[in-house]
């Protein structure tokens, strides 16, 4: 049976758009396949692996598990709106400095978590780190450097 | 992966819902966080016709005390519950159940409502509530009930709620005696849920005795499982480590875990009397 297509007004990275989508559309094709914004990740079919992580209205969330038609009228940022020009976000230059990846698939997740729970949390420690990275799964680095990567980050002043 | 597809509402007030329910029945599902109902939908575990996304009606999330209960919002996160200084100072053992559920972006997204709704074996919340005795204020077009959390649970995914029924509250008593709570979790390595639990909340009289236990595990069966053996031995004693010892003993009294292919019986039920243990030290432990 066809469903009506339902209104999506957000604003993504800054910009907005005005959209109707099919209600079954994820949030985070929509992000990808609508939008062009193939930063953000697919990983898994069961909400575990966190490659998909944005933040919707400040909130780190799992883009795979929300549908578009929810986020209608919210703020999104992904991956791409992270770093302030040519300037990375200081948990992005953390990465790149303790080296937090290997392959980089798990990255835009894990740099959106850390963003978020450093946003939160400034004063967050090893624990607090392991416990927010509990959503994100990385099969290449073994998270040791992901977790020194968002220590260095915690300790920028800001 | 692609749920299949299906017609959206966001309604606005509670009378549109009911209106919504009546229009379609039972093709329709009320969507919270879309936690547990969206992955199942993407492995096509269940395909409801239209989704009513209760997300976008006012006064049905926060928190707050009024008198001697604590009222929460169906909508609540999870995040929100583990967050609020009114839960870590009035219920810790209630902040510290929100804290472990799932993981970070599932606790920004899922609602205390939903996961008593949804009423997963391996949840979290309802082992707390259950522990609580918090009551939920069930809403239809026809007017309200309260249910006991005791009664509410029914067996595996089932609960009281009616399907023309909405979880609006969640009632907690908070007695005038000082009442220490806690939350101890085996989490599954995989997937994070309960593998076994147990919730404690201890009524303590001036000399320090227990006036007052309810004691409750998770993960042994299809709903939140009282373990009255312990209360038993608990009421009327001083919280000695032998006390404590001895009435955990009893936990698996009674208890028929389902094995699973993680956690056979035996271990469950040897899981059952160390964590209901560890939730006992931990309520005795709390100032
Ligand atoms: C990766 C992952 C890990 C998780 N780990 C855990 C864990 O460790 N422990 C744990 O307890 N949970 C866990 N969960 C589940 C999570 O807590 C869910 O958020 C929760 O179970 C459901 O809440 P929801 O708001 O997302 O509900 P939804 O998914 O929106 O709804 C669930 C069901 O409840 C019904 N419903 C929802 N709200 C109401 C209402 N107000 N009135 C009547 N019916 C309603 C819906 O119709 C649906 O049938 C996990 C989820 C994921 C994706
Ligand atoms: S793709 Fe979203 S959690 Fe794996
Ligand atoms: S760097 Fe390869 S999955 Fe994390």
């Amino acid at each position: 049976m066809e469903h009506p297509a339902r209104p999506v007004n957000v604003t993504v990275n800054g910009t907005s758009h005005a959209t109707e989508v099919e209600p079954r559309l994820l949030l985070v094709h929509f992000l990808r396949e609508n939008l062009g914004l193939t930063g953000t990740h697919v990983g898994c079919d069961t909400s575990q692996c966190g490659a998909c992580t944005v933040h919707l209205n400040g909130a780190a969330v799992k883009s795979c598990t929300v549908l578009a038609v929810q986020a209608d009228g919210a703020e999104i940022t992904t991956i791409e709106g992270l770093a302030d020009g040519a300037t990375l976000h200081p948990v992005q230059a953390a990465f790149q400095e303790e080296h937090g990846l290997q392959c980089g698939f798990c990255t835009p997740g894990m740099v959106m978590t850390a963003a978020y729970l450093l946003e939160t949390r400034p004063d967050a420690d090893d624990e607090a780190i392991k416990h927010a990275l509990e959503g994100n799964l990385c099969r290449c680095t073994g998270y040791v450097n992901i977790v020194k990567a968002i220590r260095t980050a915690a300790q920028q002043p800001r | 992966m692609h749920p299949a597809s299906f017609g959206y509402e966001a309604p606005a007030s509670l009378e549109e819902v009911f209106g919504l329910l009546r229009q379609h029945g039972e093709d329709a599902k009320l969507l919270a966080g879309g936690h547990s109902l969206l992955p199942a939908m993407k492995l096509r575990l269940t395909q409801p016709e239209v989704l009513i996304d209760l997300g976008r009606i006012p006064g049905l999330s926060g928190i707050r005390q009024d008198g001697d209960t604590l009222i929460i919002g169906a909508l609540t996160t999870h995040t929100e519950v583990s967050a609020s200084e009114t839960v870590r100072n009035l219920l810790p053992g209630l902040a510290d159940t929100a804290s472990v559920i799932g993981d970070l972006q599932v606790r920004n997204r899922g609602t205390m409502g939903g996961s008593v709704a949804h009423a997963d074996p391996g949840a979290d919340l309802p082992v707390t509530l259950t522990a609580l005795n918090a009551s939920f204020m069930l809403t239809s077009a026809e007017g309200g009930r309260t249910v006991a959390a005791d009664d509410f649970f029914v067996d595996f995914f089932t609960t009281a709620l009616e399907p023309h029924e909405i979880l609006t509250a969640i009632h907690i008593p908070l007695p005038a005696a000082p009442t220490r709570t806690s939350y101890a979790k085996l989490p599954h390595p995989a997937s994070g849920y309960v593998v076994v639990s147990a919730a404690a909340a201890l009524t303590l009289d001036g000399s320090g005795a227990c006036t007052g236990a309810r004691v409750v595990l998770g993960g042994v069966g299809g709903t939140p499982h009282r373990a009255t053996g312990t209360e038993t031995a608990l009421n009327g004693q001083a919280l000695t480590p032998e006390v404590i010892a001895a009435a955990a003993e009893r936990a698996a009294d009674g208890i028929d875990p389902h094995a699973d292919s993680y956690a056979d019986e035996e271990y469950k039920r040897h899981m059952a009397a160390v964590y209901a243990r560890r939730a006992i030290e931990a309520a005795a432990a709390r100032a």
